[in-house]
């Protein structure tokens, strides 16, 4: 892609930038935070940050662009930050991004930017996000809108509903809400974020933050409207015949728990990643009984599964005191999906790996409730469909292992609340929704993107197919004026 | 905020709640539920829906005050408010001419069993209602069942009313009568379903009951509420809540409904004694 190269900000002469060290994450001590549910990473200083974006060497063709799915203009807020314009970095983000303070949090930046970045080739990737995440917290307290209020958009009349309110729903109606349709988000939760709310836990994402930028999309005009379950309360038929909503889109989300599907996983303590992670940090249960919602309190507690739900899960179960919580995973650490931080703050606060393990069974005292696990040993043999080598169980190796907690974190499968009630709309054998590159489904006028699509995928993700159906969605508004 | 528009006891610790809700009244369908959280830090609870009015957008809900959220709940009055209201949730009763459809309800069941008998009736079934309760004060919901119904019979545990005995020994004086019921819908307590299941597995009537099972969204997503049908997990939520009764697995149903029962325990005394202290202070106020 061609580009106009920023202005340079950048005083430090090429060379002494490759000798500057990439800055550290100012972090909660280990043993603290593995007692407390406040936020572990506390954000770069002002000092700090400048310094990171003076390690940049603004490359001619820069590669770190085309690394990010939303192509956020990461030369340019990088040179505002060299001139010490933060909030100016922040708007140049928010060209291409509505939510930078979430995803400076939980975008996986070594597998993005950060890995195209060319420093990396040889130093390390100047810290991309790190510098995001500082530009959109200082935005977040400093930027009042009055250096250069946001135009508002001449209305258009037409009318967009957005199902659900997580990561694709929040960027389709940032961008929606610009070209000056109306625009109404319903989610079926009390709380808005989707996944960022009930999924992601405090101390990776403080849900204050994911209140102000659903707060800003309100001031730009967005709506929103909690306890709505469309295909229920209302399906998507009634919505464009009756309340006259031109286009839908559906960002529903993978929100399906699987399970392993062997002897006991319905004993009590046994519980599915998005219940436990619901529990704690929708209903925020690990305030009960100031909160209403009881939530176990393990003192051995094992999850199974090698992803980033799995690391919330186990840090979570930590956090709530238990003696020993640890990670059940039936491959090996290289194989683990989770980001390296999230793997490598776990050790930190002593969470302990079992890599190479699988449990073929729980087993319960007479009260019903899980006091054990059986498990096999693997080991690795050829690579399966994913590229990754496959667990052998190996032979005689059963192990009985005392735990009163079960955490079953092996992925999501897709809501068939959509599919049940609106036909017409095309799923595929997973009950995934059948869309194509700009997110439209079988059904005129109705668009899906994210983990409702892709299956279970990153925020980031998610966020870019929503990207995508706003310009279909846009296009598509536009030419049902004209007809 | 939800606004309660008409709030009263009718049976001791029963309360009745009308709530204004259009949406939800305009689509609901015998056999759903709600969720709702009565205040800022609540927990998401789900109850099935009695009555509604699409006219006048409202919805009925009865509710006994057993554990915290719902003794919190029954405090609350015509004119308040609840934090959130959200459905209508889970799968419609399925309804067809059987015949003879005989509804047994126990406790609050009673007031959840009515919708069904409703659509049973207007399917065009002979409706039967047994309502069982512990002694006739808990009786709920008579009169209105025997507005719609062909028939009610009453059982009380100490005899105070109706037949002394269970709504077991009802079905069984039918059934003894030379009444065939060609289809059974058992709503009420873990216990009384279970056993309803039981007598009816033996002499083959279909039976259908409504679980309710512990819920967090109720919508699908976390699987709090899964339960054992025919050997397969289902989420009652999504894929119930009623299921046939001779399949489901009572016991673990009901174990897993014990699963926070130290903790309801730690919650409902914490709220028991801020009440008091509320009521302490209202006191002195008056006294002063």
């Amino acid at each position: 892609m061609k580009r106009e190269r920023p202005q340079s900000f950048n005083k430090v002469p090429m060379k002494e930038r490759l000798t500057i060290p990439r800055q550290v994450m100012p972090e909660q001590d280990a043993t603290v935070r593995s007692g407390n549910f406040l936020e572990v990473n506390l954000g770069l200083t002002p000092e700090q940050a400048v310094v990171e974006a003076q390690r940049c060497i603004e490359c001619k063709s820069p590669t770190c662009m085309d690394g990010c799915p939303v192509n956020i203009k990461i030369p340019d807020f990088i040179q505002l930050i060299c001139n010490e314009d933060f909030i100016g970095a922040a708007r140049k983000i928010k060209e291409d991004n509505s939510l930078p303070a979430i995803c400076g949090r939980v975008c996986p930046q070594e597998s993005q930017c950060e890995e195209a970045c060319v420093m990396g080739r040889r130093f390390e990737p100047v810290a991309i996000g790190r510098l995001e995440r500082f530009v959109a917290d200082y935005a977040m307290q400093h930027d009042d809108g009055s250096e250069a209020p946001i135009e508002k958009p001449t209305s258009t009349g037409q009318k967009v509903a957005i199902v659900g309110s997580g990561p694709a729903g929040l960027a389709v109606a940032s961008d929606l809400i610009k070209e000056g349709h109306e625009v109404t988000v319903f989610e079926a939760l009390h709380e808005f974020g989707g996944v960022l709310v009930y999924g992601i836990p405090e101390f990776r994402l403080p849900k204050a933050i994911l209140r102000k930028e659903v707060a800003t999309l309100e001031a730009m005009g967005v709506k929103f409207v909690k306890n709505f379950i469309v295909g229920r309360t209302m399906t998507i038929q009634e919505l464009m015949a009756d309340e006259g909503y031109d286009a839908i889109f559906l960002g529903l989300g993978a929100g399906l728990p699987r399970f392993m599907n062997i002897p006991g996983e319905n004993l009590n303590g046994v519980y599915s990643a998005n219940e436990f992670l619901t529990r704690s940090n929708l209903m925020r249960g690990y305030e009960f009984p100031e909160w209403d919602t009881p939530l176990y309190r393990a003192k051995h507690a094992i999850i199974v599964g090698g992803g980033n739900t799995a690391m919330d899960a186990v840090r979570t179960a930590k956090r709530l005191g238990a003696d020993e919580a640890s990670i059940v995973y039936r491959r090996s650490e290289e194989e683990m999906p989770a980001r390296n931080e999230e793997i490598h703050h776990a050790k930190e606060e002593g969470v302990k790996f079992m890599n190479l393990v699988n449990p073929i069974e729980f087993i319960s005292d007479d009260q019903g409730s899980v006091v054990a696990a059986k498990c096999l040993r693997m080991e690795l043999g050829e690579p399966d469909e994913s590229g990754r080598r496959r667990p052998i169980p190996m032979e005689g190796s059963e192990f009985v292992m005392d735990v009163d907690m079960v955490v079953i974190a092996v992925g999501n499968g897709s809501n068939p609340l959509i599919s049940q009630t609106t036909p017409e709309i095309e799923t595929n054998k997973w009950g995934n929704i059948v869309a194509d590159e700009d997110g439209r489904t079988s059904m005129d006028g109705v668009f899906a993107g994210g983990d409702i699509v892709s299956g279970g995928a990153t925020v980031i993700l998610a966020m870019g197919a929503g990207r995508k159906s706003a310009i279909a969605i846009n296009e598509y508004l536009k030419a049902k004026v004209r007809s | 905020m939800y606004k309660i528009i008409k709030a009263e006891f009718i049976a001791p610790n029963v309360k009745s709640f009308i709530l204004e809700a259009p949406l939800i009244a305009k689509k609901r369908q015998a056999g759903q539920f709600i969720m709702l959280r009565v205040h800022n830090k609540g927990e998401r609870i789900p109850i099935t829906i009695a009555d509604s009015n699409a006219e006048e957008g409202w919805i009925n809900i009865i509710v006994q005050g057993l554990g915290k959220t719902s003794a919190h709940l029954n405090t609350l009055e015509t004119g308040d408010h609840l934090q959130d209201l959200v459905g209508p949730l889970g799968r419609p009763t399925h309804i067809e001419n059987w015949g003879t459809l005989v509804c047994m309800s126990g406790g609050v069941g009673t007031a959840e069993a009515l919708p069904i008998a409703v659509a049973g009736k207007a399917a065009g079934n002979r409706v039967i209602s047994i309502i069982g309760a512990r002694n006739k004060e808990l009786i709920i919901a008579q009169d209105r069942m025997a507005d719609v119904v062909d028939e009610v019979r009453i059982s009380t545990d100490d005899g105070s009313a109706g037949r002394h005995g269970l709504v077991t020994d009802v079905l069984q004086d039918l059934i003894d009568e030379g009444i065939k019921p060609d289809m059974i819908m058992a709503i009420g307590p873990l216990p009384m379903m279970a056993a309803v299941s039981n007598q009816t597995k033996k002499i083959g009537i279909p039976t259908m009951v409504s679980l309710n099972a512990i819920m967090v969204d109720g919508t699908g997503m976390c699987g709090a509420c899964r339960a054992t049908v025919g050997g397969k997990t289902v989420f009652v939520c999504v894929d119930g809540p009623e299921f046939d009764g001779h399949q489901v697995d009572f016991k673990e149903l009901g174990s897993r409904q014990k699963m926070y029962k130290q903790q309801e325990e730690e919650s409902h005394k914490c709220f028991l004694e801020r009440q008091m202290k509320k009521v302490k202070a209202e006191q002195m106020k008056e006294e002063a």
